[in-house]
């Protein structure tokens, strides 16, 4: 029971990290129909700054910790806008010239990492609470999986919320179902883009930060890591939902740990399977729009 | 709202959707008052050449907007400068609600909510019902009703009876007969009798050109130019391949050439 309970909380845990990547990609895709492969860039630089500032701060305090929160989500915010206004705003409905771009950017800002910090992973400690761990059922679960679970659930809400309730959001949830209406109607919708890529960057950055407490390092690799995941758990979830890719991140990591567990460490295996069946079975994803 | 000369002016205005030309020159103009029928078979372009105006799909020629040149301009900013659109098919965005639907289209601090209610209650009492769920008809009213929130100098309506039973059918006519009254209208119909009730003037388009220019009682009360400009009597619907062999209008029954 204990064992089942702790790859639970780990596997809800990364979910939160999936979840915090993926919430940018699905609604960057639902809206504008790009497939961004340079999000796992924000996320990476997130984690860095959020380190740099950290360490600057010299402290493993909680101060620091949500300080360097704050920095990853804005940088990651920052370099989503940026890559929005100057790279992608000139490609949009140019599919081909989007996905080169994004790769490129994603593989030029893994070598600048490489040239700024290096190749080698970099240990992150945080505060001393993240190092103990709290008995569940018998299961001693790793503290900082309550932060990654909780910030997911605070970021889903707030996002949930910010489409719900304002004029921004309604243009965006407007703008995944019929974009060109929304333009017809009057509404610049490319605010809305910026808007949305700047949400995305911010959940990455976050995300960034976090994960490198979760991994307990930060390296140039450690966006594309997840980021292949994120791309699974937002085809599984349904291209453009926020609840799908929500729901989905929390399926895929849950299996992911049990099957790494149980079968012998096929868990990549395994979530690939589930992939390709949802595609399938249902291939609009979990709560995805049908064509 | 300019009243001497047209409020809408097109000219040598061709579209192409992929490869595919599917306006070419075409010059017309609506007049700052009344309706305008832009009629002609299925798939003769008048549904593109709306869109063109808009600039919803490529084109190239002179688009003017009581004289100022829109044609520029990205589609926000023509429909900001007071076009209102109500598209065929309807387009509503069918997960929000229909209020949120009326709301996403209002683009001043003092929309014409009380027209609006006024014309349609029966979607205003459904404010908070999604308007996916809502019948063709109720859709199509929501479609109507977005674009007469705001002060629009010009409303393009494309088909706004198009699937509609004929209860509805009168509903919408009378709708937009009301909304003539404040707005002129560009308006693609298929429903001949919906055009002869609402249009004062036509403009009859064949393989993507503009091939009759007049008066609409006059076009649609001739039933020979009728079935030589449009395959049908003037009391049906003006369905019909524009690539029919043989189907092509005799330019010799046009009231005014449209030189191209």
């Amino acid at each position: 029971m204990s064992t089942v309970v702790l790859l639970l909380a780990t596997g809800l845990g990364l979910g939160a990290l999936y979840f915090l990547v993926a919430s940018g990609l699905s609604l960057i895709y639902g809206l504008m129909g790009v497939l961004n492969f340079a999000h796992g860039s924000f996320l990476t630089l997130g984690a860095f700054a959020g380190w740099e500032t950290a360490r600057r701060l010299g402290g493993d305090s909680w101060g620091s910790l949500l300080l360097s929160l704050l920095v990853g989500a804005g940088v990651g915010a920052l370099a989503a806008v940026l890559t929005e206004l100057l790279l992608i705003r000139r490609l949009y409905e140019r599919h081909i010239e989007q996905v080169l771009v994004t790769v490129g950017l994603a593989l030029a800002t893994v070598a600048l990492f490489d040239g700024i910090w290096g190749t080698d992973a970099i240990f992150v400690t945080g505060p001393g609470w993240f190092d103990e761990t709290t008995t569940i059922l018998g299961a001693r679960v790793p503290n900082d999986r309550f932060l990654l679970i909780g910030v997911a659930l605070l970021v889903l809400g707030g996002i949930v919320a910010f489409l719900r309730f304002t004029r921004f959001g309604l243009v965006i949830r407007a703008g995944v179902e019929n974009r060109s209406m929304v333009t017809a109607l009057g509404i610049d919708v490319r605010r809305a883009f910026t808007v949305v890529f700047a949400i995305g960057g911010a959940a990455a950055g976050l995300g960034g930060v976090l994960a490198s407490h979760y991994f307990g390092y930060v390296s140039p690799q450690l966006g594309g890591s997840l980021l292949i995941f994120a791309f699974i758990v937002t085809v599984i979830g349904g291209l453009g939902s926020l609840l799908g890719a929500a729901i989905a991140s929390v399926v895929v990591a849950v299996l992911q740990q049990m099957a790494n567990f149980y079968l012998s460490g096929t868990g990549d295996l395994v979530v690939v399977l589930l992939l390709a069946t949802v595609l399938l079975v249902r291939p609009s994803g979990l709560m995805g729009a049908r064509a | 709202m300019s009243q001497s000369g047209p409020v809408l002016r097109v000219r040598g205005l061709s579209a192409r959707i992929g490869q595919q030309q599917v306006v070419e020159d075409v010059t017309l103009e609506v007049p700052a008052q009344g309706v305008t029928a832009l009629l002609g078979r299925n798939g003769v372009g008048k549904t593109s050449t709306i869109k063109a105006v808009l600039g919803l799909v490529e084109r190239n020629g002179v688009v003017e907007l009581d004289g100022e040149r829109i044609d520029t301009l990205p589609t926000h900013r023509i429909v900001q400068r007071g076009v209102g659109y109500v598209p065929e098919d309807r387009e509503v965005f069918g997960s929000l609600s229909v209020e949120e639907n009326l709301r996403l289209a209002e683009r001043s601090a003092n929309p014409r909510r009380d027209l609006v209610a006024d014309l349609f209650p029966d979607i205003i009492a459904r404010g908070q019902q999604a308007a996916g769920t809502l019948s063709g008809g109720q859709q199509q009213m929501v479609a109507l009703a977005r674009a007469l929130l705001n002060d629009n100098r010009l409303l393009l309506v494309d088909e706004p009876t198009k699937g509609l039973s004929p209860k509805l059918v009168g509903e919408v006519t009378e709708a937009l007969e009301r909304a003539a009254q404040v707005v002129p209208i560009l308006l693609v119909e298929q429903n001949l009798v919906v055009a002869r009730r609402l249009a004062d003037r036509a403009v009859v388009m064949a393989d993507g050109r503009v091939v009759h220019t007049g008066d609409a009682a006059e076009l649609l009360d001739d039933e020979q130019r009728v079935v030589s400009l449009l395959g049908v009597g003037s009391t049906g619907s003006s369905h019909g391949s524009s690539h029919d062999s043989g189907s092509h209008p005799d330019p010799s029954t046009h009231d005014q050439e449209v030189r191209s």
